[in-house]
């Protein structure tokens, strides 16, 4: 039962949070200066009436709640409108660049994984060491460069200088597409690894003095199975918090790696659509990204039910 | 280790104010006929790709590369210590009307609507460090009211509130020295994070008209020269790295200092 009014309060949360966010960014669209008729017009000479026209067609002259009412009917059932500059669905836009941003975001998450949890781990289990002040000072630097400033610093070491990678695109091919996203996914996955490195580190370490722990060494467990096999699961529950983090971390940085590495993914339609003043895809985006933290803070807390039995009998309230 | 964090912010502390006189060229003096050259004794980092002396323009940015995160910084730092201990100290419906709204701002995806916000609106630097103060000043409430809650049951403060002291009294001149080390943590992460914001605003093309000297700015109009002057994007990705660094490491050692002789 408390599983289910968990759910249910977080669920109204996550609406009112998606409520709040398209109303923001509709409304400051619609006071911005600037109309969509200027966008489609250009400087080119326009008439009274084509100028209605236009008006007319989206609807510019209903009052604001009526216009934003109509949005969110269209948008619940999944209609974004029609981008002003491209003249295509928004959907279509959105579902042509996907694919870029979404390779990106997946390779980035795999070596955040694949790196920061071993890293916090050996750390944890070299208190104290060399090899832990390496770790933690590494973490601590990397986590203050911003991704913009360590893209175009990889792109320098490993793309102009060294020339291992390609300077600009996706790439065509699976192989190739993985070659050309390496160096910013690298740039993406710094900051987060980081996080994870740190996180991974200081739940070990909090958990290293726990009776269980001690029990294990006493037992004459090796020290592998006892950092593998006990500490490892129970870490996993804090390090599961930052992934909510990790993941807004990776929707903004995403926006500067695209830009510095020149991919067409969905940052840079962001960024285009905010210049062009178009408005259905600027507000799309921005409701998909809020959608995309509320979905992950959801499942997270899913897994948090699902991993520790305290938190389903009501014991911890989170 | 500290000698130097403190030596690195100090220097850009020196840039920022007397950027302007210290540089050698005027910033926005062109040279086409010396476009994107490298690194020559008249030009100690070389040219971009308009001839423009980056030593001079990466001085002459300096001002407000470090003005408009410090004032960030000091906004929010100001605005969230006052809220938290407010919130923390008073409880009943104040607090609970404060925590509502700072769940829903937390969860908002900051850097989406700082970018939205300053994009749609534009107007250089304004918009982009209200928002700024908007989106950190949440965050940093609740911590420190998590450690109000903590100090106000404490000996001390029962004394100071039995002394029959007003609550200004007793939040500002006994609770809030006992929270400083967070107070100072706070602070310097905010500029961190504004400064980094700022520069990625303008990376972005986004906030102010192209041309202005600015770090973040620079990165990205010079980025397209890495082959022929890489200094003229590097130096400034360096430097705000550098700032970022330093700022960022000098806010933990003093955490840790400070809260040792404190209270905990």
């Amino acid at each position: 039962m408390a599983v289910l009014t968990l759910l249910a309060r977080r669920l109204a949360a996550a609406l009112v949070l998606l409520g709040v966010l398209s109303a923001l960014t509709f409304g400051l669209l619609a006071a911005s200066p600037g109309g969509p008729e200027q966008v489609l017009l250009g400087s080119r000479p326009s008439t009274a009436e084509t100028r209605a026209a236009i008006r007319a067609e989206y609807h510019l002259d209903d009052p604001f709640p009526v216009r934003y009412a109509r949005w969110l009917g269209d948008a619940v059932r999944g209609d974004f409108g029609v981008s002003i500059y491209s003249r295509e669905p928004v959907t279509d836009v959105i579902a042509d660049r996907m694919p870029v941003t979404a390779s990106l975001a997946g390779y980035a998450l795999l070596l955040t994984v694949a790196v920061g949890v071993p890293l916090g781990l050996v750390a944890a289990m070299r208190r104290g060491g060399a090899l832990d002040q390496g770790i933690t000072l590494a973490a601590l630097v990397t986590l203050a460069i911003p991704p913009f400033a360590l893209s175009i610093l990889l792109l320098y070491g490993f793309a102009v200088a060294l020339g291992w990678f390609p300077v600009f695109g996706a790439g065509e091919t699976p192989l190739d597409r993985i070659v050309h996203l390496t160096l910013p996914a690298i740039a993406l996955a710094g900051a987060q690894t980081a996080m994870v490195v740190r996180q991974m580190r200081a739940a070990a370490l909090d958990l290293a003095g726990q009776d269980f722990l001690t029990f294990a060494r006493a037992r004459g467990l090796p020290r592998r199975r006892i950092w593998l096999g006990y500490a490892l699961r129970n870490a996993a529950l804090p390090v599961l918090t930052v992934g909510g983090l990790l993941l807004a971390a990776n929707l903004t940085g995403s926006l500067f790696v695209e830009q510095a590495f020149g991919l067409h993914g969905l940052g840079a339609l962001l960024i285009g659509a905010i210049g062009q003043k178009d408005i259905p895809v600027v507000q799309a985006l921005v409701l998909l990204g809020g959608a995309i933290v509320v979905a992950v803070n959801l499942l997270i807390d899913l897994a948090y039910l699902a991993v520790d039995p305290r938190v389903r009998h009501g014991a911890v309230t989170s | 280790m500290r000698g130097a964090l403190v030596t690195v912010l100090a220097l850009a502390a020196v840039a920022a104010v007397a950027g302007s006189w210290l540089a050698p060229y005027d910033p926005a003096a062109q040279d086409l006929a010396l476009g994107a050259a490298g690194p020559s004794a008249a030009h100690w980092l070389g040219t971009d790709d308009l001839g423009r002396d980056v030593l001079s323009r990466l001085l002459a940015g300096a001002g407000s590369a470090l003005f408009w995160p410090v004032l960030v910084a000091l906004g929010t730092t100001a605005l969230s210590t006052s809220l938290g201990l407010l919130a923390g100290y008073r409880l009943g419906w104040v607090d609970a009307l404060m925590m509502r709204i700072i769940d829903l701002a937390i969860a908002m995806p900051g850097m989406l609507v700082l970018i939205v916000v300053v994009g749609v609106l534009g107007g250089g630097y304004g918009w982009a460090v209200l928002a700024m103060a908007v989106l950190f000043t949440p965050g940093d409430i609740r911590v420190i009211r998590s450690l109000t809650l903590a100090q106000r049951g404490l000996a001390y403060a029962e004394a100071a509130r039995t002394l029959g002291l007003r609550p200004a009294r007793v939040m500002f001149r006994h609770l809030l020295p006992n929270l400083a080390p967070t107070v100072v943590a706070n602070a310097l992460l905010s500029f961190v994070a504004a400064l980094v914001s700022l520069a990625g605003l303008s990376f972005l093309g986004i906030g102010l008209p192209a041309g202005t000297p600015d770090w973040g700015l620079m990165v990205e109009e010079n980025r397209g020269l890495l082959d022929l002057n890489p200094w003229a994007a590097l130096a400034p990705v360096i430097l705000i790295t550098l700032v970022a660094t330093a700022a960022t490491l000098l806010g933990d050692r003093l955490f840790e200092t400070l809260s040792e002789g404190g209270a905990r």
